[in-house]
């Protein structure tokens, strides 16, 4: 019973946040409904017993992607007259690619179930063992047969970052940046000299 | 589910059918927590003034009732009777809902939190990724204060937060993994029982272990900043950007972030106690030590904590912007994958998972 309600609880309010992220005018609004939705798809998740997978999609997306994603729309600078004026251009070419991908959906279907394709057949390895938690089931599946997949796309990832530093990096001439150590190291006698002037005479530095 | 089976029990015999009286257990359960996170809220910014004042030899607060010690609530009623103000300018559904984001994220993480073995509010198994899930939603509070004040101090404070948040959760993250190496779990309650008798068999606690011991001060650290307190408060920095993004806030939208921000201070200070000072256990393994309740350990854990908090507020100087990156990106987020490295290795060398 309390299922249930959770169940039509997540899904009418994910279903309503991706309705609402693209009907809202303002971007902002609509990458916070995106969060939402997320949110609750995670909510989903828990509920046919995926905690592990859930809890990954919020502290990924909604704590780290969502949030440099609300950090750039924030800052961007749109005018939502001539967004809206390219509307009625951009229609035709919206509505063909909305097409396609209708077609394709249909032809996906159409394939899968004409049983005619064995790729991805499940072979009873990615089911849960007795007694095992999700995390532990994720990883001993993860770190033995899917390693190689696993480890190449983390230095995927990796070769992505380095690169997207190697492009936007720029080394700059005219910034004077902190030396923390040389800070640390240094010694009250290199920064000051005790002298005894005479009087009358003064000091040569 | 065995915290909820004896007030569910309690509520079937007063002639309830089971899914009402689960339905009104736990949300007496969920009070049962809230209320005295509330109150202890209120208390909390008290001592904080009072440890403040003493540590620039003033007296603080102490006009308010026997020593003061009412002050915080003559406070709250004093924001709740003020108008609310909203800007004109401002966005206004975003701005109202910032400080309440703020303030639940602050009450939601403390359902996995172990006040004594088996009185946990929801015994996951993924109890600590649901603290670094809800925790990772406290930022949202801020950006949206920010942006919808539609002013410039507040969008740069929320900037600022965020992209404070963002570093520091790196390094928790990789901490975090040491704990649950050790422990072997992300369950909170078999984290604090993995630290019964964790080091020689006499100390309760991971914060006993040498080589746990420097991640235990990297996550005060971590915690700090995560919780943007001084010295790492840059989103409030008076001096730079007014009072950050709660400038155009008044009355209780105001309170409500004070309340969330106290709040997401004593929840990293239950963290600590939780996850390096062996929660609800005593300190050391000695049997007449388990006669004092497990709450009771776990409160004064708790406050200890609170008090090398506002110690470190009332003594340290505000960071530089980019003094906070660089000991976040350099110096803590190396640190602790090397400990992981470190860690994982020497859990490997002594057997730890055969």
């Amino acid at each position: 019973m309390i299922q249930l309600l959770a169940f039509y609880l997540f899904a009418t309010l994910v279903i309503v946040s991706g309705l609402a992220t693209i009907l809202a005018r303002n971007p902002v609004h609509s990458v916070l409904w995106l969060i939402l939705a997320f949110f609750n798809a995670a909510g989903l998740m828990v509920l046919v017993g995926a905690e592990f997978i859930a809890m990954l999609l919020v502290i990924v997306y909604v704590g780290a992607v969502a949030v440099l994603f609300l950090f750039v729309v924030m800052m961007l600078d749109i005018d939502f007259a001539t967004l809206r004026a390219g509307f009625v251009q951009n229609a035709p070419l919206g509505l063909l690619i909305a097409l396609a991908l209708v077609a394709e959906l249909l032809i996906g279907t159409g394939a899968v179930k004409s049983g005619a394709l064995v790729l991805g057949v499940a072979d009873g390895h990615a089911g849960n063992a007795e007694g095992l938690s999700n995390t532990a089931a994720i990883g001993a599946l993860l770190y033995t047969r899917y390693i190689f997949l696993f480890e190449a796309s983390g230095v995927i990832l990796l070769v992505s970052m380095i690169g997207a530093i190697v492009l936007t990096h720029r080394k700059r001439g005219d910034v004077r940046t902190q030396n923390i150590s040389k800070q640390v190291a240094r010694r009250p006698e290199d920064a000051t000299v005790n002298l005894k002037p005479v009087s009358g005479q003064g000091v040569e530095l | 589910m065995s915290f909820f089976r004896p007030p569910t029990q309690l509520f079937e015999s007063w002639g309830m059918g089971h899914d009402l009286a689960f339905l009104i257990a736990t949300v007496v359960c969920i009070l049962a927590i809230c209320l005295p996170v509330m109150l202890s809220v209120a208390m909390v910014i008290y001592v904080d003034r009072k440890i403040w004042a003493a540590m620039a030899l003033r007296r603080g607060p102490n006009v308010v009732g026997p020593l003061g010690l009412l002050q915080s609530f003559a406070d709250g009623l004093k924001v709740f009777l003020q108008e609310t103000i909203i800007p004109t300018a401002a966005n206004k559904g975003l701005f109202l809902i910032g400080p309440i984001v703020t303030f639940t994220v602050a009450l939601l993480a403390w359902a996995v939190i172990p006040f004594n073995s088996n009185a946990i509010l929801a015994n996951i198994n993924v109890g600590l990724l649901y603290i670094l899930a809800i925790s990772s939603l406290g930022v949202y509070g801020t950006i949206m204060a920010g942006w919808a004040s539609n002013s410039k101090y507040p969008f740069f404070s929320a900037m600022r937060a965020s992209a404070q948040m963002i570093s520091y959760e790196v390094s928790i993250g990789f901490i975090l993994i040491c704990v649950v190496l050790w422990a072997g779990s992300f369950n909170m309650d078999t984290i604090v029982q993995a630290q019964k008798g964790h080091v020689l068999g006499f100390f309760n606690g991971f914060a006993f272990n040498p080589l746990l011991f420097p991640m235990w001060v990297m996550f005060l650290i971590s915690g700090m900043a995560e919780t943007q307190r001084a010295p790492f408060d840059l989103a409030e920095a008076e001096s730079e950007l007014v009072a950050g993004y709660q400038t155009e806030y008044s009355s209780m939208a105001f309170a409500l972030f004070w309340l969330g921000e106290y709040g997401n201070v004593l929840l990293m200070c239950a963290l600590n106690a939780t996850l390096f000072w062996g929660g609800y256990l005593p300190p050391l393994e000695i049997p007449i030590l388990y006669a004092v309740p497990g709450i009771i350990w776990l409160l004064l854990k708790i406050a200890f904590g609170f008090f090398v908090f506002s110690w470190v507020k009332a003594t340290v100087p505000r960071y530089r912007y980019d003094q906070l990156m660089r000991l976040g990106w350099k110096v803590f987020l190396p640190v602790s994958l090397f400990f992981v490295f470190l860690v994982s290795g020497w859990l490997m060398a002594t057997g730890h998972f055969a």
